[in-house]
């Protein structure tokens, strides 16, 4: 007791835990409840019951409202699937002059918008896809069909791979030097010899409008943000939402918007890309020093001088990170929106995973996985490049790029012709390597997976059994058999306890919203794979960059490793471990621990780098062993930073077990996939996508409450 | 003294969200107490002084004190709660954006204490902003940073990047921005402060050098007491926003006007910091011995052969006039007396 008493925090978070428990001992299981039968609205069965509000009807299971609580929120997801409808088909219909039929047409305004849009971004997508592969659309835009007709030479010819090749190579030169220049043009030369260059090419020229648009965009709401005050506070609930968004979800609503194919992809791309540019922006153009926007101004710059002379070249390395991440959810999105019909190497690599043709779906996930690499490091380089002084450097030296660049052109364009003799009979090899024409090491892989799957058979699946029947089920049923109204208590109680009253209603809300909707179960089932995902990622990147942290280049090296893995587009995960585990809740998890053991090991190294020099030294003066410098002096410091490694951990966790859903979950994500081929599931789509956002966000709220005052406390605010 | 640059009148600066109702209200009587109950700050409390053309006047105080607040209201980058505010005859306040960017861009010049370098650009490139900012073109922007560059000593380093500079390198830089368009009001906001004490020195001395050939109108914000000794044509003491006295290096030094400066004279040592005039007796008597000394030297240049003299010294000025005379006696009081346990 004496304990207690001087702990009162203790206390109080026990005597939390004795109400929860007591809450889920008091209330019995209901007798009619099976796993999930929350979610009816489409099924009639004379058991449910039903309610009416704005016009819908939703039909669910009845229980003790104890028990779970009623969906109210049912209504929520049709609403917003019927405004969507609504918006898009009858919505101010106006006369618009429609060039095909040379008439005018009465559209709703809307839908005249998103064809315009999207318009314009086939239009884009196509001119750089048809410059690195050749084709018709771009000349059609500006001409018709006929005119092609007419003159059969009027096509653009699209660049031999050779050409592509050695452009990636001197520009990787420019940007960084050998080591990068020789990296990217492997990896070009790999693309094309492995049959892999159209897709690659393809998802290329998605990854080269979208990249960018999102950068305009997000730089141009950054500013915005920075400049007024008004404009941050509207954008910051979206941005806090889109954080903990699964990409999945934004998928559907973008299919009523903005219908099938690349385009929509580039949309929905931006969507979710822009919010981390913002961040980044706003925090590069917060750091910048007071003086330094001083002696612009009295340098006497506008405001306009201002912004794009100081402001922005100043915070460029945060604004570049930014361009970095962009780059990485481009290439995430590259394979997520192949669900929305975008071509490319995405498309190859749900194809094969749908096939279970592991060997193929590696060879795709490879190639995307390099180019993301490759991209990553260019747009690195590029953040940390210095301008170059042309001091008295002479024209050759000043523009030897180009000039190299120009040579390989013309050699390229000469090699294709070349190519036309060489290969008469058969495809121009110089000019581009056909899909099926290349090598390929699918069988090579295939034969892999057989022969583990021959030999480890009997022990995958005996661990594969202990872990569903003995630890995952039992987890399962513990989460399930929460009532509602438990899970409330404790999730607000630790609000309450956390960061007062202020955190425990915004908690409250968050989970609200999500008892109330039809989904309580799945989001039970989502949030327990999500637990077992982060209890171990946490154990096991706590401990390797603790270990890691020990020595010097070996932080280093994880952190280069750390690097590489977050590149990697996250449905790439899901290749090796479908390869092992077949399709089974252990694939997933396993997938969603490597994953989010990424930014737990990231953080817990980075955490105990930021201890300072001098405490170390003053701990080593106080003749403290090594294993008492840790426990005492670096692993309090650094478990605010740790503990925001643990909130990226469960960010990182719920994307994945969202994606999971593709090999057969039972939690939200496999809602969200049925979602999308459901012609109404647009509001479905976007309130799970809501769902499994406040999840995250319930977690990123406490967690962050809770390090903000610890770093308070410890004066390292 | 001619004509003023810069002319301030009963300028206020006040923070918070009420503070020009709150100032009015209070009718220049502003308590920083009251104030700050209502949650506003004083940042500058009825400030009104002139700087003459070619002066250097010192802003001195301790941090909080509302001195670097005094010199932003001064060069507008925040904008004064009360008072007027006119550079060279111009209302400062009643500028539009335009106006005071082409006064900005033309007439002033401005140094900080953390230098305040553009990252991303090179030393001659740094010094070039303003000018290329004003719109001149990159070649002849380029030559005349060039110039600048041999003026602060930096020939050889103007490819160099500010983080590959030192402290004082970094300086050096920027005062040379600040020079690049011939400004004729200069400001120093601590420029010296953050350097390691032998390159203050050597800085300070770099300083008074270029003020020497280039005679600019110059406000001068420090924290340190002797550097401000060692600069100012006049000082300002700031406390909590108020400026405490404004006199001469050598005025302050002899008659502190409030307990608060007088603790900042008492560790100074005088012989380094008055002259001969300023503490010599007016009345010239008859028995003067046979040595005489100018009346612009320091002390401490002439103490030895002074105190080594019977009887008392007569004062010249620059026609060989007598005008007054010193006896050794004088001298060991100013420099021993007036202490704290003195007198």
């Amino acid at each position: 007791m004496e304990f207690l008493k001087k702990n009162p925090k203790i206390f109080q978070w026990l005597f939390l835990l004795i109400v929860f428990f007591a809450l889920c001992f008091a209330i019995e299981v209901p007798e009619t409840y099976k796993f999930i039968r929350g979610q009816a609205e489409f099924i009639k069965d004379p058991n449910q019951s039903t309610f009416v509000f704005a016009g819908k009807e939703v039909r669910y299971y009845a229980f003790d409202v104890f028990w779970r609580l009623p969906p109210l929120l049912g209504w929520l997801p049709i609403w917003i699937n019927d405004s969507l409808f609504f918006l898009m088909n009858d919505w101010m219909p106006m006369e618009f002059w429609n060039e095909d039929t040379q008439e005018f047409k009465t559209r709703p305004l809307l839908l005249q918008i998103s064809r315009n849009l999207t318009g314009f971004m086939t239009f884009i997508i196509e001119l750089i896809r048809e410059i690195l592969l050749g084709g018709l659309e771009t000349i059609v835009a500006f001409t018709s069909w006929d005119f092609i007709d007419a003159n059969p030479w009027a096509e653009l010819p699209g660049l031999p791979w050779t050409i592509v090749a050695a452009g990636a190579t001197i520009l990787s030169y420019k940007l960084s030097g050998k080591g990068l220049a020789i990296f990217a043009g492997l990896t070009m030369v790999y693309i094309s010899i492995f049959g892999q260059w159209k897709p690659s090419m393809q998802t290329l020229s998605f990854i080269l409008v979208a990249a960018p648009l999102s950068f305009i965009f997000g730089l141009g709401l950054g500013i915005s943000a920075f400049k007024s005050k008004r404009v941050e506070k509207a954008l910051y609930p979206i941005l806090l939402v889109m954080q903990t968004m699964p990409q999945y979800a934004v998928l559907v609503p973008a299919l009523v918007l903005f219908g099938v194919g690349d385009h929509a992809a580039v949309i929905i791309t931006m969507i979710v890309a822009i919010p981390p540019m913002i961040l980044l922006t706003l925090l590069g153009l917060r750091a910048i020093p007071p003086e330094v926007i001083e002696a612009g101004k009295m340098s006497g710059c506008n405001n306009w001088q201002l912004m794009f002379k100081v402001l922005i070249p100043t915070a460029r390395r945060d604004i570049l990170i930014g361009v970095n991440q962009v780059i990485m959810v481009c290439f995430s999105m590259a394979v997520i929106s192949a669900f929305i019909g975008a071509k490319g190497l995405g498309f190859n690599l749900l194809l094969a995973l749908n096939q279970l043709n592991i060997g193929l779906a590696l060879e795709a996930g490879l190639c995307i996985s390099l180019i993301a690499i490759l991209l990553d490091k260019m747009s690195l380089a590029w953040a940390n490049k210095q301008t170059d002084y042309f001091g008295n450097l002479s024209f050759f030296e000043r523009n030897k790029n180009t000039i190299f660049f120009i040579g390989a052109f013309i050699i390229g364009i000469v090699l294709a012709y070349i190519g036309t003799f060489l290969f008469k009979n058969t495809f121009n090899y110089l000019f581009e390597i056909p899909h099926n024409k290349g090598i390929s090491t699918a069988d090579f892989w295939n034969k892999g997976v057989d022969w583990i799957f021959d030999t480890f058979f009997v022990y995958i699946k005996a661990f594969n059994t202990w872990l569903i029947q003995d630890v995952l089920q039992p987890m399962r049923a513990l989460y399930l058999r929460m009532p509602a109204i438990a899970t409330i208590v404790l999730v607000v109680g630790a609000g309450y306890l956390i960061g007062g009253i202020r955190s425990a209603l915004v908690v409250c809300g968050l989970t609200l919203f999500i008892a109330l909707s039809p989904w309580w179960d799945r989001a039970l089932v989502t949030t327990y794979m999500a637990t077992f995902g982060v209890i171990v990622s946490c154990l096991i990147g706590f401990t390797v960059g603790t270990l890691c942290f020990q020595s010097k280049s070996a932080a280093k090296f994880m952190l280069g490793v750390c690097d590489i893995f977050q590149t990697f587009p996250s449905f790439v995960y899901l290749i090796p471990v479908m390869m092992l585990f077949g399709i089974t809740d252990t694939s997933v998890l396993i997938a969603v621990i490597v994953y989010a053991t990424i930014p737990a090991t990231r953080y817990t190294i980075e955490g105990l780098r930021s201890v300072p020099v001098g405490l170390h030294e003053a701990a080593t003066m106080s003749g403290v062993n090594k294993f008492q410098r840790l426990t005492k002096i670096e692993f309090p410091l650094a478990f605010p930073h740790m503990m925001l490694g643990l909130n990226q951990t469960i960010v990182f966790a719920l994307f994945m077990v969202i994606i999971g859903a593709f090999i057969g979950t039972e939690d939200l994500g496999q809602y969200i996939l049925k979602a999308l081929s459901d012609k109404n599931g647009a509001g479905i789509g976007l309130t799970l996508g809501i769902c499994v956002a406040f999840i995250g966000l319930i977690f990123d709220n406490l967690i962050r409450t809770w390090v903000d005052k610890r770093k308070k406390h410890l004066g390292i605010a | 003294m001619s004509e003023a640059v810069i002319k301030c009148e009963s300028v206020y600066k006040i923070f918070g969200e009420n503070a020009e109702k709150m100032l009015q209200e209070a009718n220049g009587n502003v308590d920083a107490k009251t104030f700050q109950e209502n949650g506003c700050i004083v940042g500058v409390n009825n400030a009104s002084f002139e700087v003459a053309k070619g002066e250097m006047l010192v802003v001195m105080g301790l941090s909080g004190s509302g001195k670097s607040t005094l010199l932003r209201c001064i060069s507008r980058l925040t904008d004064a709660t009360g008072g007027k505010i006119f550079i060279e005859g111009q209302d400062l306040l009643e500028l539009n954006n335009k106006e005071l960017i082409d006064l900005r861009r033309n007439k002033m010049g401005m140094v900080f204490q953390s230098f305040a370098l553009l990252p991303h650009k090179t030393v001659v490139e740094n010094i070039a902003f303003p000018l290329q900012i004003k719109g001149i073109n990159t070649d002849d922007s380029i030559s005349k940073a060039m110039d600048m560059v041999k003026l602060v000593g930096l020939d050889g380093r103007e490819n160099y990047f500010p983080r590959e500079l030192s402290g004082g390198q970094q300086q050096r830089v920027g005062i040379a921005r600040s020079l690049a368009v011939e400004p004729d009001i200069w400001f120093l906001d601590e420029p010296f402060s953050a350097l390691d004490p032998l390159i203050r020195k050597e800085m300070q001395d770099e300083f008074l050098r270029l003020q020497d050939k280039l005679q600019k109108t110059i406000m001068f914000i420090t924290h340190d007491f002797d550097e401000a000794l060692k600069l100012a044509d006049r000082i300002a003491i700031m406390k909590d926003g108020i400026i405490e006295q404004l006199d001469t290096p050598a005025k302050i030094v002899l008659n502190p006007a409030t307990e608060y400066v007088r603790k900042f004279t008492e560790e100074v040592p005088r012989e380094k910091v008055l002259l001969i005039e300023d503490v010599m007796d007016q009345s010239t008597s008859d028995n003067l011995g046979d040595l005489r000394v100018s009346k612009n030297e320091i002390i401490e240049n002439v103490a030895e052969k002074i105190l080594t003299q019977d009887k008392t010294v007569g004062v010249i000025d620059k026609n060989n006039k007598v005008i007054g005379s010193i006896n050794p006696t004088k001298i060991i009081n100013t420099v021993f007396g007036g202490r704290k346990n003195g007198n």
